[in-house]
């Protein structure tokens, strides 16, 4: 395999790609998207929406010819140099068919978005800023080569799926399961981060390109297995798999194309996405290999099991979701052993790759009809509860047959494309007694064995959904009018999707050598040849045949006798432990916290200013005691103390001692604007004017504070409190001048290196043009902590604002409220 | 509370207010090599509509300035973030300054640098920002 990388230059000298453009449109229209939705009140929103993943969309498709030859597209701009932090967009196999996957599914949930959410009733405007913001940070990620971006385009994915899913939010379920989702996947993403972090102290660059070529070394590192486990947490959390898949049922609160877009076809993937990078540089170790593996068995069979008991059309959806992420994950897993073997034989594992990769578009285009197909029904009838529903047949044929060929690919029956990656998948599973290494043979039966359990119980609920819903007697009772066939534009996109299954399903061959061989020589970029083999639909009577047999007669036994014994589910243990355990886990935590905060935060100016200033004393008195202070290094001249300064230290000292014992307000105001001024003088002495200029408004303006203030404070009172407690301030305040004092000492005695200043003299007017180096250094060389300030003076007038404001406002509600 | 009738006052700072905006102006743009700044010269501002207010009450001075502050503090970080990010377009990292020196009609030779920009974004956030508190509590009663 040989990688050519074209690089795609608009301007001569700039390196601003095309792919960055594709990457930064979402953002850009989701900066406008408001405004569109201001201005033309009469069209729906999500018409100047669906241009932009169609067009991102084209854009995928245009460059598959050159990725399927096994090119690349890559480019970089510069961002944070100094820290090894570029962005750096980079197009492979694996990127375009995640790409390809957001922007494709993306522009069909538009469309089906603007038949489903009422332009008149909904904040649409929000909605498609939040998925335009999603769609962008789902891009970034699967493109980004550099993994500091990467992980800020994956909190900001973690971002969107909360206000998402929060988009209802004043229906508590909604709340609940934003905040729940946010929390385990925010977790898992700040455990990535430091998984990220481990890399790069291993391999001293965060350039995912270069750390792939470093893979080899990696395995003996003392960091390895740590890093490892932080990064599969990420990948886990994200994918909702075992135990952290308790998130994904309570994230089915968002509008249903929400939920066909980020929690089923795009979003969760990203773990996949994160397990299939990272494969080449972690697998081939034992513990990758076990826990990717095990992982994904105990979430797909866990997931399938649960998925029976529901009776919310989308809650089964979630569980089967999760179950179907969990075998993708088993077969990643499974797959990395290839990294491991090297030999003549990787083929059998790269075949699990690559039914991993074939799965996961097949998984994208059923689960995203049948979330359509639910979303219809949720639309017509009003319920989405398969008690109520039944018989809908017979109003809603086209419905139906969507729900049909999406349940049936789901249970991996023929001719669908669901058939097809369950028996590849059942493949690679056998393939495991073949395995001599990691001592995998002593467990090999557990792999199928599970797998077919699973698969049985998969095939259980997809009955489930299609019977329950579509035949038996209609409940007139329940729903009153019989409902009717939806709207064109509703049944469009799942329609489409339905006719990808069945296409995929019929020739399978059409994606084999376009995305899916591209896709697993990115996952797999060490290996010398990786092919993917033609997908066929008969492969003869071999035992994977006989599986998939013995899971329709299980199943539909199963379906049948459904009510003898769904009583086991009152015996195992319910799906909501963990959810019980997060409950807790949260709540114990905010009662913690709250017993900690009430304890000092007292609401007294003056405990405040105790605990900073002795704080101060103790750290940096220990910090003094360390390192003796009056001890000289090297040779220090102090200068002459002048009567001038002499004069204004006196007066400094008087008015600073005075303002204790100053009997009213203004006196003390007075007085301490006399230090301020005394203050400003020192630094006209110094030739410090910007300082001296600096220092003069800010003590005019805090005098007008002060004005602004006065009425609102009481009188000023003598302090009572006891004798003891008067001591501990006085020798508290003490201790604080010595202190300073101490620092000043300390600092002019061990001047121990040269001081930066004269790097600025001599470069200010050099590089930067300013002759006023206070300033040059604020706008230029300091730039960054300049802007960085101004945006904390920002929150914080906004805090100050908020605080008087909204009090304000509150307790004018309150009164309101009283009067009526 | 701050309705002060103070005439004498009032008559002065008529005048001294349009002194000191002019001052802070000057201030601005002198920065880049003599005393001065956005962070001074936005203070001095504020300080100018300080007087304002103080010599006639906040409502006067709201309608002599019909400004929403939070929008001025805005404006100077987004100035700020985009002064930063047009660096982007030469290929260079976020915030990177350049300088020259140009011949401007009028003026002569000038030195103009595009930390300028940046620093109008200071400017606009210190007036926003000082603004805001100080309206925030003396609106408060």
């Amino acid at each position: 395999m040989t990688k050519t990388v074209h690089e795609i230059v608009i301007w001569g000298c700039c390196c601003l790609s095309m792919l960055h453009g594709v990457i930064f449109l979402p953002f850009a229209a989701a900066a406008i998207v408001p405004l569109f939705y201001k201005l033309f009140r009469k069209v729906h929103t999500g018409w100047f929406v669906l241009p932009v993943p169609l067009l991102a969309f084209l854009y995928f498709i245009a460059e598959l010819p050159s990725i399927s030859k096994g090119e690349v597209v890559q480019s970089t701009v510069s961002w944070i140099p100094s820290l090894g932090v570029d962005i750096t967009a980079y197009l492979d196999g694996l990127g375009l068919l995640f790409a390809l996957l957001i922007t494709g599914v993306g522009a069909l949930v538009v469309l089906y978005s603007i038949y489903y959410l009422s332009k008149e009733k909904e904040a649409i405007h929000r909605f498609y800023m939040y998925l335009l913001l999603f769609m962008g940070a789902m891009l970034g990620v699967v493109l980004s080569d550099n993994l500091i971006v990467l992980y800020g385009f994956w909190e900001l994915t973690s971002l969107s799926s909360f206000l998402l899913i929060a988009f209802w939010y004043n229906r508590d379920h909604s709340r609940y399961g934003a905040l729940k989702s946010m929390l385990i996947t925010v977790f898992g993403g700040f455990a990535m981060l430091t998984g990220f972090i481990l890399l790069y102290t291993m391999t001293g660059t965060f350039s995912l390109r270069e750390i792939i070529d470093q893979a080899g070394l990696l395995s003996s590192h003392e960091l390895f297995a740590p890093a490892m486990i932080l990064v599969l947490l990420g990948a886990f959390t994200k994918s909702a798999q075992f135990p952290f898949h308790i998130w994904l049922p309570d994230a089915m609160e968002a509008p249903t194309p929400v939920s066909a877009y980020l929690h089923s076809a795009t979003m969760v993937k990203a773990g996949l996405y994160i397990v299939a990078r990272f494969g080449v540089v972690f697998g081939g170790d034992a513990l990758w290999f076990w826990i990717v593996s095990l992982t994904g068995l105990v979430t797909m069979l866990w997931g399938s099991y649960t998925a029976v008991r529901h009776t919310d059309l989308k809650a089964i959806l979630a569980y089967s979701t999760i179950s179907q992420l969990g075998l993708i994950m088993s077969l990643l897993g499974l797959g990395s052993a290839s990294f491991y073997t090297g030999g003549a034989d990787t083929a059998i594992y790269t075949a699990a790759i690559m039914t991993a990769v074939f799965h996961l578009i097949n998984h994208a285009t059923f689960k995203g009809a049948l979330f359509m197909v639910v979303g219809i029904v949720d639309h017509e009838t009003g319920t989405r509860d398969i008690r109520k529903l039944g018989g809908l047949m017979a109003f809603m044929p086209v419905t139906f047959t969507f729900a049909l060929i999406g349940t049936l690919s789901m249970a991996g029956l023929p001719p669908f494309n669901g058939f097809l990656s369950k028996e590849m998948f059942f493949t690679a599973l056998l393939k495991v007694s073949t395995m001599d290494f990691f001592n995998v043979q002593s467990w090999a039966l557990l792999f199928p064995v599970v797998a077919w359990i699973a698969s049985v119980f998969t095939f259980v609920y997809c009955l489930i959904i299609l019977f329950r819903t579509f035949t038996g007697p209609f409940p007139k009772e329940e729903l009153g009018e019989p409902p009717h066939e939806a709207s064109l534009g509703l049944l469009i996109p799942p329609g489409i999707l339905a006719a990808l299954v069945i296409v995929f399903g019929l020739f399978p061959n059409l994606l084999t050598y376009t995305l899916i061989e591209p896709a697993m020589q990115a996952i797999l970029p060490t290996l010398d040849i990786v092919e993917a083999k033609k997908i066929s639909m008969w492969h003869g009577f071999n035992t994977e045949l006989m599986m998939t047999i013995g899971v329709i007669a299980l199943g539909v036994a199963l379906f049948m006798t459904k009510r003898y014994w769904m009583r086991i589910y009152g015996y195992l243990p319910g799906n909501l432990s963990f959810s019980k355990l997060y409950d807790f886990l949260l709540k114990g935590s905010q009662r913690f916290s709250k017993t900690i905060t009430d304890t000092y935060m007292t609401g007294s100016l003056r405990h405040y200013m105790i605990y900073i200033f002795a704080f101060l004393v103790l750290v940096g008195g220990y910090f003094l005691l360390r390192i003796n202070p009056f001890e000289r290094h090297g040779d220090i001249v102090f200068a002459d103390i002048t009567v001038y300064e002499a004069i204004l230290t006196g007066v400094l000292i008087l008015a600073a001692v005075a303002v204790p014992f100053a009997k009213s307000r203004m006196a003390a105001i007075v007085l301490v604007g006399a230090v301020g001024y005394m203050v400003t003088l020192f630094f006209i002495v110094f030739r410090a004017p910007d300082l001296a200029l600096t220092q003069m408004i800010v003590e005019t303006v805090s005098v007008a504070l002060f004005l602004l203030c006065f009425y609102h404070l009481p009188k000023l009172q003598r302090e009572r409190s006891s004798s003891r407690m008067r001591t501990f301030k006085i020798i508290l305040s003490g201790s604080v001048g010595m202190l300073v004092t101490m620092i000043a000492l300390a600092v002019s005695n061990h001047q121990l290196f040269d001081s930066i200043s004269d790097y600025f003299v001599e470069e200010s007017y050099r590089s930067a043009g300013g002759k006023n180096i206070v300033n040059v250094i604020l706008v230029d060389f300091r730039g960054f902590d300049t802007f960085l300030e101004i945006m904390v003076l920002a929150a914080a007038s906004l805090a100050i604002y908020s605080l008087i404001k909204v009090r304000h406002r509150t307790e004018q509600g309150e009164q309101e409220e009283g009067r009526s | 509370m701050m309705n002060s009738r103070d005439v004498v006052l009032q008559t002065t700072s008529q005048v001294t207010v349009f002194i000191i905006m002019t001052f802070s102006g000057f201030l601005f743009l002198a920065g880049h090599n003599n005393p001065g700044g956005g962070f001074i010269g936005g203070l001095m501002s504020a300080a100018a509509l300080v007087l304002l207010a103080l010599a006639y009450d906040l409502k006067t001075m709201r309608q002599a300035l019909p400004v929403n502050f939070h929008y001025v503090t805005a404006t100077g970080l987004l100035i700020a973030i985009f002064s930063g990010m047009g660096s982007f377009v030469f290929g260079a990292p976020f915030l990177s300054q350049a300088y020259d020196y140009f011949t401007l009609p009028l003026l002569g030779e000038v030195e103009l640098a595009t930390a300028m920009i940046f620093d109008l974004g200071v400017y606009l956030a210190v007036v926003g920002v000082t603004m805001t508190i100080i309206l925030s509590i003396g609106e408060d009663r």
